[in-house]
């Protein structure tokens, strides 16, 4: 099947309303939240002849419920379903709408995003009309594998799940893998606290998911897969399981898929709960039904995985660039970013900052230009502090770096990650003491225990960093505590209990002044920390 | 088979392709502390005490790391050192050891790591948690307050002697070593009463009822069964 056959395939009723009068409700989890059904079934009713529609997540989230008015391209945003005579007024007149966000939108580049807020995620039709399986069926009816291995190599797309490995590399390493059977995984299990790009990608275009799945599985010569969802995911787990059950019905999953000798069949398994269960061999250990802890690697997961059989495990996001990679060419991706990070890369912009939401950035943008000019700056006239990038395995970094390019290796130097997405913005009134224990009792919560280093070393640093939050800590403990992060950063059996230190080395890096100030004053300069007989 | 050629502390050696450092380093003679890790028993590279430095960039536990063509091992230095100290300080600061009244002392390998590392001092704060001691098998009993979470016992029930009695229940900190359902250990019915676990356990934690440790553990008695085994 060629995909213009599979573009016949699509019923008329899908093609014949006019497209250019659109009004897309977003009704992906944070505006659902908000009661965005009701407004999609009232504009339904008052609009009868304008194609109405729900579609995923617009990326301004924190003034949902967002409604896109086309052809205008006009978003009103806070459109609550009592406000809905101001909504249909607003639609009415256009004009009427302010676009003081236009920055928001503008300063971004989508690929991984690009039907975001765009289709009906519950419609296989709207996603094949948007060139949907056209990529996976040039592969399927014009490319080898190898070829196909090597537009992801030479695109130089590196996994988006957060270690930012060459995703050809592990592509043809599975591949060469002699053996019978061999299994594709797609890491949803997304934990970082702040991190919600997986969800809305998985709530507003599965397919895509699907797709890259389907091309990578057809690559490496898979005929099983698995996506591991995070179980707090009941809407993007509904839309996948509904995503599936429709390709199969287009035969694009299945047996003999598209008319070939192809066969793919893909299952979606609900995680277990932890943290520590994103990581790959723990997440294996889970969908071999075992407990879901580490172990150490290697062998990694490309030589023996799932029952002990090759697996390829990417994130989602890193799956949802291969479409658009064999769309438009590698030379095309490998154009945007820089030298050592191509393409784009989304951020789940959080914390003090004005827009709050989902965005997707050329790799090396400044960091400036991504929490200033697109996310608006920081409100209620604040300084900024610092922004934590990479979550609880991640580091803050300080305004003097704000020139930093968004790159892997520029924010490993930093002392922080890439990490998935998660982008935490901090303003003055932060206390860094306060917040490296956040984030260090986060991962002593979800230390799985296996290993030495990270089990005590968790709990030791978290006893620390309280205490001194508490004015009861003293110059012997800030050695101590540096002493420990080193030991768990250098001796740790998985990257939980590695990188675990890291907020709590960048906070001290940076921070000094802070930290001291606390254990020799006993004075919190954010005025966060209450000790006993108050500041001072 | 493959030979391969690496070096440990500046000396070249060689060993098999399935061969661990910690295999090659022990035929050799070079001594790498160790905890978790018991011959006989699958090593699981949690305790991180026998980590080394491997090429001068990155730190591996040496149990379970394959020797590779032209590595560059080192054994001990100072980094070494310090980070095997403050794993095993930590460990010590995990339960409540005191060791004068503990029937292990004296023959406890926890105690002797320390000796071996010397540990003079210590700075990191005991976490004193509750912890339950379990006399409730008729032979045997566990008190937690000693225990390391090195899974030796685990591993040798479930292995060796094929019961499956023993597990680790609870996740980070809160971790322990559990019979069967989390029952009292008398309660647990696949348990043989075999007793291999008390005679592999490194510490105090596993003991024979009414017999100090010092006259009771075999901790060796594993490679005998392999050597009667022809393995
Ligand atoms: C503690 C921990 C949690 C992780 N959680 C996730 C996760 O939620 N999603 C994810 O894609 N990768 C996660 N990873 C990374 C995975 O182990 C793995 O590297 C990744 O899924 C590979 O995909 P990629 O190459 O496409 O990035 C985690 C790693 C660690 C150490
Ligand atoms: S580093 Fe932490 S999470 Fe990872 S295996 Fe060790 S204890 Fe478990
Ligand atoms: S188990 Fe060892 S270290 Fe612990 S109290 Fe007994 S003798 Fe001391
Ligand atoms: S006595 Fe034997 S069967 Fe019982 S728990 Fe110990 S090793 Fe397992
Ligand atoms: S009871 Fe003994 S053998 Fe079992 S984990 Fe604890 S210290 Fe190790
Ligand atoms: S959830 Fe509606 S805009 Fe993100
Ligand atoms: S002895 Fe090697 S990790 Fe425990």
């Amino acid at each position: 099947m060629l995909y213009e056959e599979l573009l016949e395939k699509i019923d008329d009723q899908f093609l014949s309303k006019d497209k250019q009068s659109t009004i897309s409700v977003c009704v992906a989890a944070g505006c659902l939240a908000l009661g965005s059904d009701k407004v999609l079934e009232e504009l339904k009713r008052i609009f009868p002849d304008r194609k109405v529609k729900g579609v995923g997540c617009l990326g301004l989230c924190s003034r949902g419920t967002l409604v896109r008015i086309e052809p205008e391209g006009f978003v009103i945003e806070h459109a609550k379903p009592d406000n809905i005579d101001e909504i249909v007024n607003f639609i009415q007149n256009p004009e009427k709408i302010g676009d003081e966000n236009k920055k928001f939108y503008e300063k971004q580049q989508k690929i991984v995003l690009k039907n975001c807020g765009k289709i009906d995620p519950e419609s296989i039709e709207e996603y094949i009309l948007n060139e949907g399986y056209k990529a996976f069926l040039k592969c399927l009816n014009e490319l080898s594998p190898d070829e196909i291995i090597n537009e992801v190599i030479k695109s130089g797309l590196r996994g988006r799940g957060g270690g930012g490995y060459p995703t050809g590399l592990k592509w043809s390493t599975v591949a060469k893998m002699q053996s019978p059977i061999k299994y594709l995984v797609c890491n949803a299990d997304e934990g970082d606290p702040g991190a919600f790009m997986d969800r809305a990608i998985l709530e507003s275009d599965p397919h895509r998911i699907i797709e890259g799945m389907l091309i990578a599985a057809y690559a490496i010569g898979a005929n099983r897969g698995y996506v591991y969802v995070r179980a707090e995911y009941p809407l993007a787990i509904k839309r996948l399981k509904n995503a599936i059950k429709n390709a199969e019905r287009f035969n694009l999953l299945g047996t003999n898929i598209a008319g070939t000798t192809f066969n793919f069949n893909l299952e979606v398994r609900l995680g277990a709960g932890a943290y520590v269960c994103g990581e790959e061999t723990a997440l294996i250990a889970s969908i071999e039904g075992k407990k879901g802890t580490p172990r150490p690697r290697p062998p990694y997961p490309a030589e023996s995985g799932i029952k002990n059989y090759p697996t390829l495990i990417n994130n989602v996001e890193t799956y949802a660039n291969i479409s658009t990679i064999i769309n438009n060419g590698s030379g095309w991706f490998a154009s945007i970013g820089t030298d050592k990070s191509k393409g784009t890369k989304v951020f789940a912009l959080s914390g003090n900052i004005k827009n709050t939401g989902l965005v997707e950035v050329p790799m090396g943008i400044k960091l400036y230009d991504l929490i200033f000019e697109i996310g608006g700056g920081i409100p209620n006239d604040k300084e900024f502090k610092a922004v934590q990038t990479g979550g609880p395995s991640g580091g803050c970094i300080p305004s003097e770096y704000l020139n930093t390019p968004v790159d892997y290796e520029s924010l490993v130097h930093l002392g922080s990650i890439m990490g998935s997405g998660g982008m935490i913005v901090m303003d003055e009134d932060t206390c860094m003491v306060d917040m490296a224990k956040f984030f260090i009792d986060f991962c002593k919560s979800e230390s799985c225990g296996k290993c030495a280093p990270c089990r005590n070393g968790t709990v030791q640093l978290y006893e620390i960093l309280d205490k001194i939050t508490k004015g009861e800590g003293n110059e012997r403990d800030l050695t101590t505590m540096v002493k420990i992060a080193n030991t768990m950063k250098k001796t740790s059996l998985c990257g939980l209990g590695q990188s675990a230190p890291n907020p709590v080395l960048s906070a001290f890096k940076y921070f000094k002044d802070e930290f001291y100030e606390h254990v020799l004053h006993r004075y919190c300069p954010a005025g966060v920390c209450k000790f006993n007989g108050g500041n001072r | 088979m493959k030979i391969k050629t690496f070096t440990i502390d500046g000396v070249e050696l060689s060993g098999r392709e399935d061969q661990t450092i910690l295999e090659v380093a022990r035929e050799h003679g070079i001594k790498i502390p160790t905890l978790c890790h018991l011959e006989g028993l699958t090593p699981i590279g949690s305790c991180r005490i026998c980590i080394v430095e491997i090429d001068g960039k990155r730190f591996a536990p040496s149990c379970i790391t394959k020797v590779e063509d032209g590595m560059k091992i080192v054994t001990n230095n100072s980094e070494i050192t310090e980070y095997r100290k403050t794993i095993l300080e930590m460990i010590f600061a995990e339960r409540n050891h005191i060791c004068s009244i503990c029937i292990a002392n004296g023959n406890c390998e926890l105690q002797n790591l320390s000796i071996e590392l010397g540990m003079d001092h210590f700075e990191i704060k005991n976490q004193y948690p509750r912890c339950e001691v379990d006399l409730s098998h008729e032979k045997y009993g566990i008190d937690h307050n000693r225990c390391v979470l090195c899974a030796r016992c685990v591993r040798v029930c479930a292995k060796i002697e094929g019961a499956h009695t023993k597990d680790i229940s609870g996740r980070g900190h809160n971790a322990r070593i559990i019979t069967d359902f989390a029952r009292g250990w008398g309660e647990a019915e696949t348990c043989t009463g075999c007793g291999k676990c008390v005679q592999v356990c490194p510490t105090g934690a596993l003991f024979e009822k009414g017999k100090p440790v010092g006259a009771r553990k075999k901790r060796d008695f594993l490679n005998y069964l392999k050597i009667m085994r022809g393995q």
